[in-house]
């Protein structure tokens, strides 16, 4: 798949699969082309060339009611409380969870009654999350879920994803958290300039790349080692 | 169906939760009824209007008609002219009406009592070679004239700024682009828009009405489900013009640039403040295309003129079709998001 923006080419030529049950993290600098590549497979946009398959067939219309989607930015209607956002998604799709058991799997109760843009980023994070649950989809889709949000919060992310992991959906995740990468994803897509540059599970790569020296790095040397030092924008 | 509905509900709590927006939507509009009544109320005329059909060169040899103090209107020869100009006479805003011919025909309001003052003047004047024709009808003071226009008005910025910002404040915050992965179409999500501004355009339309009614005994010949139909089409095609200028774009200066450029034309050619009877042809014209000129004057027939669904069929249907073509044209040219 490749995708163009005028003069940036933003993903060039890529293949891979991800695995029913997986969670892939896509990990790589700023304008690696993580999010052209997610948002070409959820069909926000149309790849110049090349195709998404999914169960080995094209992806159609139908496929939005398969996946969930947390975007790395993203705005809801004014004056909407989180209870008033989530009915409004279910309306959009034909098979849903019920409100309440989203609002207490993504821990949402103390704000069901308040406006979503009220909401302190970890609860708008979670709120998302329970935006993207809400079809009960086989793929989520999670561009930088945790970015701007403190340590607690993070934190507390990871353990929603972790317990989304256990039920069986597949996940496709960006991060710029090494920490975040190795603990959640079960394989890695590195990406620089378009290209992905290196693929595996995280203590693959890292025995794939340092060796006998793989116990004493982590995830983020092997980031840099492969992706260099430079500013990318 | 429920997605459109669940559009439809949100965009309306957005709106009256929204109380500043609110209050200024409804209270703006009943502040320039009060504030026109206000101003023409005490307007103090100093000179006849007088509707001429015909020649100028065959004037009857009344002094007054050569007076500074009167105003000579001329119409067209033939049907349209005569209807339009017989229709001022009614409404008070003619005070005489002569048909130039041999020998001259002229009409007068029995109610006017301008009217019957020309008729005193004639009667001193008159050479009764001039055929003399009487008409009843109520005096339209320029309030009600203007009150369809305010309306019009209203439902126009409500429609073409309310629904197109909206949609560029959609489209820059992301909320379109969420709206895009799920499974909402383009036609649904649209109509919910325009539906959800019809209503609060419509509940604006009714509370500017009931206020005048209430507060300037405003005059109302017409069927009030009528005058419902016309500003629910009339609204309908001026929010999907509003969708049509903000189906691209996530700059609020390009989509103020194009609402502009349809509001500032309907603004000043719809008949809004004033009649465009003594307008260039060319002018006419333009204003014939508008969808707000149609909206308006199908309103001041009902509200005026106490107008049938026949006599303003000509204007629903205008209407209707501008609605389905500018939704057509929305739908093809939207796009969720920019990037």
């Amino acid at each position: 798949m490749s995708k163009r923006y005028r003069q940036v080419q933003a993903v060039d030529n890529i293949t891979f699969a991800i695995q029913q049950g997986e969670c892939c993290g896509l990990l790589g600098p700023n304008g690696a082309g993580k999010t052209t590549t997610m948002e070409v497979i959820e069909g926000i946009h149309s790849a110049d060339c090349g195709e998404i398959l999914y169960h080995n067939k094209p992806i159609n219309a139908s496929f939005a009611d398969e996946i969930g989607i947390l975007f790395q930015h993203t705005s809801l209607m004014d004056f909407q409380t989180t209870a008033e956002v989530l009915q409004m998604f279910q309306a959009f799709y034909p098979r849903t969870l019920p409100i309440n058991d989203l609002i207490a799997q993504c821990n949402l109760t103390d704000c069901v009654q308040r406006y979503a843009t009220q909401l302190s980023g970890g609860q708008k994070q979670r709120l998302l999350l329970a935006l993207a649950l809400v079809n009960d989809p086989k793929i989520l889709f999670l561009d930088e879920p945790t970015t701007g949000l403190d340590p607690q919060s993070r934190r507390h992310f990871w353990q929603l994803i972790a317990e989304i992991k256990k039920t069986g959906k597949t996940i496709v995740l960006t991060t710029h958290y090494m920490e975040e990468a190795a603990t959640l994803c079960d394989r890695l897509l590195i990406m620089d300039a378009g290209h992905i540059i290196a693929s595996g599970a995280p203590h693959q790569l890292l025995v794939n790349h340092f060796g006998d020296e793989a116990r004493q790095r982590n995830l983020e040397d092997l980031f840099l080692t492969l992706t260099g030092h430079g500013l990318r924008e | 169906m429920k997605s459109f509905w669940s559009i439809y509900r949100a965009r309306n709590r957005e709106f009256y939760r929204d109380k500043g927006s609110l209050a200024w939507t409804f209270a703006i509009p009943l502040l320039i009824v009060f504030a026109v009544n206000y101003a023409f109320s005490e307007r103090v005329e100093t000179f006849f209007e007088v509707g001429i059909i015909g020649s100028a060169d065959q004037l009857p040899a009344w002094d007054f008609l050569h007076q500074p103090y009167t105003d000579i209107i001329y119409y067209g020869k033939g049907n349209v002219g005569e209807k339009t100009a017989m229709k001022k006479l009614l409404h008070h805003e003619l005070d005489l009406l002569i048909r130039i011919g041999t020998p001259h025909t002229y009409w007068l309001n029995d109610t006017s009592p301008r009217g019957q003052l020309i008729a005193d003047i004639i009667g001193y004047q008159d050479d009764h070679q001039s055929v003399r024709n009487e008409v009843s009808g109520q005096k339209i003071r320029y309030v009600d004239w203007a009150i369809p226009g305010i309306i019009g008005m209203t439902i126009m910025f409500g429609g073409l700024f309310g629904a197109g910002y909206v949609i560029v404040r959609y489209r820059k915050n992301g909320v379109l682009k969420r709206l895009q992965a799920t499974p909402i179409s383009k036609t649904a999500f649209l109509s919910a828009q325009i539906f959800s501004r019809m209503t609060i355009l419509l509940m604006s339309g009714i509370i500017i009405f009931t206020g005048s009614h209430l507060w300037l005994n405003l005059v109302m010949m017409g069927n009030y489900g009528l005058l419902f139909l016309v500003l629910l089409v009339g609204s309908g095609s001026l929010i999907a013009l509003g969708l049509v200028c903000s189906s691209r774009t996530n700059s609020e200066e390009l989509a103020g640039g194009l609402l502009n450029f349809f509001s500032f034309p309907m603004l000043l050619l719809s008949e809004l403040w004033f009649s465009l009877d003594s307008a260039p042809e060319w002018m006419q014209w333009l204003s014939g295309v508008l969808p707000l000129t149609h909206m308006v004057a199908a309103a001041r027939a009902v509200m005026l003129d106490g107008a049938h669904f026949l006599d303003i069929a000509h204007h629903l249907i205008i209407l209707t079709v501008m609605w389905i073509v500018f939704l057509a044209i929305a739908v093809s040219l939207f796009r969720w998001h920019n990037d």
